[in-house]
């Protein structure tokens, strides 16, 4: 069977774009269409759910199924969703508000029931839609609408978090590094359980250049470090730095000084989170912050396949599901008439 | 329908032939009285007694021991004819400790019998509920018939040859007061024989001994000393035809899923967080995955509200449940679940609110909760189940609205109801007529765009899924263009919509039966209520009717939209009466509908009515004279 050949065009749909012009989340849009024909997964099997936000206005501009549905629920409505209907592929859109914040604690659960989707996670430090109150990945001291004195809240780290929640796929990506974004995707699509992947994204409008330290192609290579299985951390414009790890510290070195060796090798397959927690907590402008797939677990059930397994050994030990045996079972009597 | 104590105690053993019998058992929350109170009740069902139960418990696990929170008791009503409440007095109160005593025996009613368990009133027991000294008194001597039986030490010695330790021993002793209650009314051991050997006789061969030791040294004490003279007896009733067994709410609403399920050929998701009395459900339907049926206990209320939607969107039959707090918490997804036209079924099992209110106790104040509480202009479905059986009726219909019209319907249960049980008529599956369900098919190319948001003669859209070729569409909480579903801010096509979806719901009137009535069309005085109090205001019509007073019935199933002929209907009497147990609501949504002055009598005690205040009331409704009589010329 000749199954057709799908473009990006294909996956754009007929509404009008209404993110303002320059937003970040153009890019992320692009590098889906781009990635989501690779997959080879019919677009009436693919499903995005989203919550509130500028991101979560994404499901719109797909030709796939899509609910954009309430402020931080997404997780939830795709537990549903995934759990009743393995047989689809079921992306979640948030921004950092929307999953952070409303959405906190369905952020964790979905990411530790390890339900196979796949969140992607638009973090632009800033509530854009409400125009420009601070967000939970805001910095302390970030002046906004609502802190004309500065932001007095501790920023939450999302990969930290999901890490904590033992996740089984976390990674990091920018939407000005279109490459590696879409690589960052088509990884977290072929994972087999719940994939996060956090995307720094610009706002243009109430935080432009908040993470121009990665994003601008000048500054990422001192700024970030890409992070790859089996491989040693090592980053830097002459790539003459690496990570080294002491005790339960990570500490930045000069290679002239430290054989590659003696570095860190970055292993995502780990099954303890432990060091992809350290990694987690490698912020600019102390160290350089890594970009890439930090954990990617294997083996671990999911959730919507366990709930659909029981069902399964459910029909196998009882037989064929028999209404009338149900109703007469148990203790029950005549009456004559 | 009482015990008719005749004359003094006798010697010889008498067998009283009575209509039915009202039995409260009353003990610490940890006694077992729960346990007794079932069984009692699945016995009597099981003589073809009509029965119908009582539960009352304390919120706290494990309130401490003794005290008057701690008291947990079961109310059962056994008869022989066809019962609709648990009774309003008591004929025999069983009491293990005083708190128990004290917290009941107004209910006991003059002559009544009074079991004391005597070892349960020591110094000890009587300080833990706060009394100092024995409330058994002379007073309380003349006024019942009272029964003092050394409870604890007669089980002890029951079972003292099987070398239990005195905890283990003294936890029997529910089962002796059991056995004695069996003897006292002529109840067969057998059912409850067999339930300790289904229950521990495999895995604790000592207890299963023991319980059934105390169980039949309860019989005998009754049968061999001369305390009790007289014992007594009920007739089978004669109900409908057909295989029964005894019913609890909570079980029959799990059961009418998996029925309505079965008749649409779906299978339930059914998503919930942990709250009483809406946790059984739960509980329930998560031993049915044979039945294909998924359950999901969710992170919060708003999950479970949320993933039954996203469920939904998928096609499957989606279900959540909780208590008032909880749907407080499902709101603003019930109001994406409406705009996004979905079916979906959402239970409240109500118990005292406001808040975190009265958790183990029933009220049925959240019928304005499931009318409103959603921003904008949303209107849903709401059906209220009537009593334990009905439950099985109610989640199928519930479901055969929400698809048919493809809509969120909120199916109202309660405390009562959930807990309550009486005897269930088993239906013959192969006479349930299916629901029909349709998903459009795949689209092929060249085909009209897909139209999400069009409409069949009902006004309801098409249940697309994800997975069909063509079809794919985007929902959401963004108002939607007419037809294409389309985000659409338009003045004009948001009021089109807003009409469209209220004409939607207000439409299914024209689905539903027409109000039915007990009694005449027109008179003095029509009692309207709904849910959980149909019992009580049944039997209390039926009887206000034998007495000659022109009263009627109406119990009202649609809450929303209510049948369309409700407000002639009000309209043919002088006098309309609602009785609630909450402070008008329903009156509330009767007068603004249908202008007319309904009568309310309501009550928020925790408890449900009875039939004495609601004849009562109904007596003195009837007799007083119309305020607006000149309507009625």
């Amino acid at each position: 069977m000749n199954l057709p050949v799908l473009k990006a065009a294909d996956f754009a749909s007929d509404q009008d774009i209404r993110w303002c012009p320059g937003c970040g989340d153009y890019s992320i849009l692009a590098q889906m269409k781009k990635v989501l024909p690779e997959l080879g997964i019919p677009r009436e099997k693919t499903v995005f759910v989203s919550g509130i936000g500028c991101s979560s206005r994404f499901p719109y501009y797909m030709n796939t199924y899509g609910m954009h549905s309430i402020h931080g629920r997404a997780p939830t409505f795709a537990t549903g969703l995934k759990a009743t209907r393995p047989d689809l592929s079921v992306w979640v859109i948030t921004g950092d508000g929307d999953a952070l914040s409303i959405g906190g604690n369905h952020f964790i659960h979905v990411l530790r029931r390890n339900l196979d989707i796949n969140v992607v996670l638009f973090n632009n430090r800033i509530y854009g839609l409400t125009k420009g109150q601070y967000s939970p990945t805001s910095e302390e001291g970030q002046v906004t609408k609502s802190t004309p004195m500065g932001s007095i809240d501790h920023p939450l780290n999302p990969l930290s978090v999901a890490i904590a929640a033992e996740a089984t796929f976390v990674a990091r990506s920018l939407d000005a590094h279109v490459k590696h974004l879409a690589e960052t995707l088509k990884r977290a699509a072929a994972h087999k359980g719940t994939s996060l992947v956090e995307v720094y994204q610009n706002c243009n409008v109430f935080n432009d250049g908040a993470m121009a330290y990665a994003q601008e192609k000048s500054q990422r290579l001192e700024n970030t470090i890409e992070l790859e299985h089996g491989k040693p951390l090592i980053f830097g414009t002459n790539r003459d730095k690496g990570i080294r790890q002491v005790g339960t510290q990570l500490e930045v070195v000069n290679l002239k000084d430290v054989a590659e060796d003696d570095l860190l090798f970055h292993d995502e397959k780990a099954m303890d989170p432990s060091l992809h927690f350290l990694l987690s907590r490698m912020r600019h402008p102390v160290m350089p912050e890594p970009i890439g797939v930090f954990r990617d677990v294997e083996g671990v059930a999911t959730y919507d396949e366990q709930i659909n397994d029981q069902v399964a050994a459910a029909k196998a030990k009882h037989g064929e599901a028999d209404l009338n045996a149900l109703f007469n079972s148990g203790d029950t009597w005549e009456v004559a008439s | 329908m009482s015990v008719q104590p005749e004359g003094q105690l006798i010697a010889d053993k008498e067998i009283s032939e009575v209509d039915g019998i009202t039995v409260r058992l009353a003990g610490d929350s940890g006694d077992g009285m729960q346990l007794l109170g079932t069984q009692l009740t699945n016995t009597s069902a099981l003589l073809g007694n009509d029965v119908a139960t009582f539960p009352d418990f304390p919120a706290e696990i494990r309130a401490p021991r003794g005290t008057r929170a701690g008291v947990s008791g079961f109310q059962v009503q056994f008869a022989n004819s066809e019962i609709f409440t648990p009774g309003d007095t008591l004929d025999a109160l069983v009491v293990m400790n005083p708190a128990a005593m004290v917290t009941n025996i107004t209910d006991l009613r003059r002559g009544g019998l009074l079991i004391v368990n005597e070892d349960g009133f020591d110094a000890k027991a009587l300080k833990l509920a706060a009394l100092t000294e024995d409330p058994v008194t002379e007073e309380i001597e003349d006024r019942y018939r009272v029964f003092k039986v050394p409870m604890t030490k007669l089980t002890r010695d029951a079972v003292k040859e099987l070398g239990l330790g005195m905890k283990e021993a003294d936890r029997c002793k529910n089962f002796f007061a059991m056995g004695l209650v069996y003897w006292l009314f002529g109840r067969s051991l057998e059912p409850t024989l067999r339930f300790i050997d289904n229950k521990f006789g495999k895995k604790l061969p000592d207890v299963a001994a023991a319980n059934e030791k105390a169980l039949r040294a309860g019989w005998a004490f009754g049968e061999t000393t001369e305390t009790f003279g007289i014992t007594y007896r009920v007739a089978p009733a004669k109900l409908k035809p057909g295989t029964y067994k005894n019913m609890m709410g909570n079980q029959a609403l799990a059961w009418g899923l998996l029925a309505a399920a079965k008749r649409s050929g779906k299978e339930v998701f059914y998503s919930g967080y942990p709250i009483t009395p809406a946790s059984d459900i739960l509980h329930e339907l998560s031993r049915y995955k044979h039945f294909g049926t998924r359950t999901f206990q969710a992170e919060d209320e708003i999950s479970a509200c949320c993933a039954a939607i996203g469920a939904a969107f998928g096609g499957a039959m989606a279900v959540t449940a909780s208590s008032g707090p909880g749907i407080a918490l499902k709101a603003e997804a019930m109001g994406l679940g409406f705009i996004l036209e979905l079916p979906l079924i959402v239970i409240n099992v109500q118990r005292g609110g406001p808040s975190t209110g009265l958790p183990t106790k029933t009220e049925q104040s959240d019928l304005l909760q499931a009318m409103f509480n959603r921003n904008g202009e949303a209107p849903l479905p709401i059906i209220a189940a009537q009593s334990p059986g009905d439950c099985f009726d109610a989640a199928q219909e519930a479901w055969r609205i929400a698809v048919k019209f493809m809509t969120p319907v909120i199916l109202l249960s309660d405390g009562y109801i959930a807990n309550g049980s009486e005897p269930w008529k088993v239906p013959d599956v192969n006479e349930m007529e299916p629901i029909v369900v349709t998903h459009p098919p795949d689209a092929a190319e060249g085909d009209a765009p897909f139209m999400p948001y069009a409409r069949d003669e009902n006004l309801a859209r098409p249940w697309a899924i994800p997975g069909t070729a063509g079809l794919m569409h985007r929902v959401g909480g963004l108002e939607k263009a007419d037809g294409s579903g389309n985000v659409s801010y338009d003045p004009d096509n948001h009021q089109l919509m807003t009409d469209k979806r209220a004409a939607k719901i207000e439409g299914i009137a024209n689905d539903i039966p027409a109000q039915e009535v007990f009694g005449e069309e027109s008179g003095d005085v029509l009692v309207i209520s709904w849910g959980g109090t149909y019992g009580a205001c049944h039997t209390a019509i039926e009887r206000c009717q034998r007495e000659g007073l022109s009263v009627s019935h109406a119990h009202i199933r649609y809450m929303n939209p209510m049948p369309a002929n409700l407000g002639d209907l009000m309209r043919s009497f002088r006098k309309v009466l609602v009785p609630e147990l909450n402070s008008g609501q329903l009156r509330m949504l009767l007068r603004a509908k249908y202008l007319v002055d309904c009568i309310g009598f309501n009550k928020v005690k925790g408890k449900p009515f009875s039939v004495s205040e609601l004849m009562d009331q109904i007596h003195e409704i009837a007799d007083q004279p119309t305020p607006n009589d000149q309507h009625f010329g």
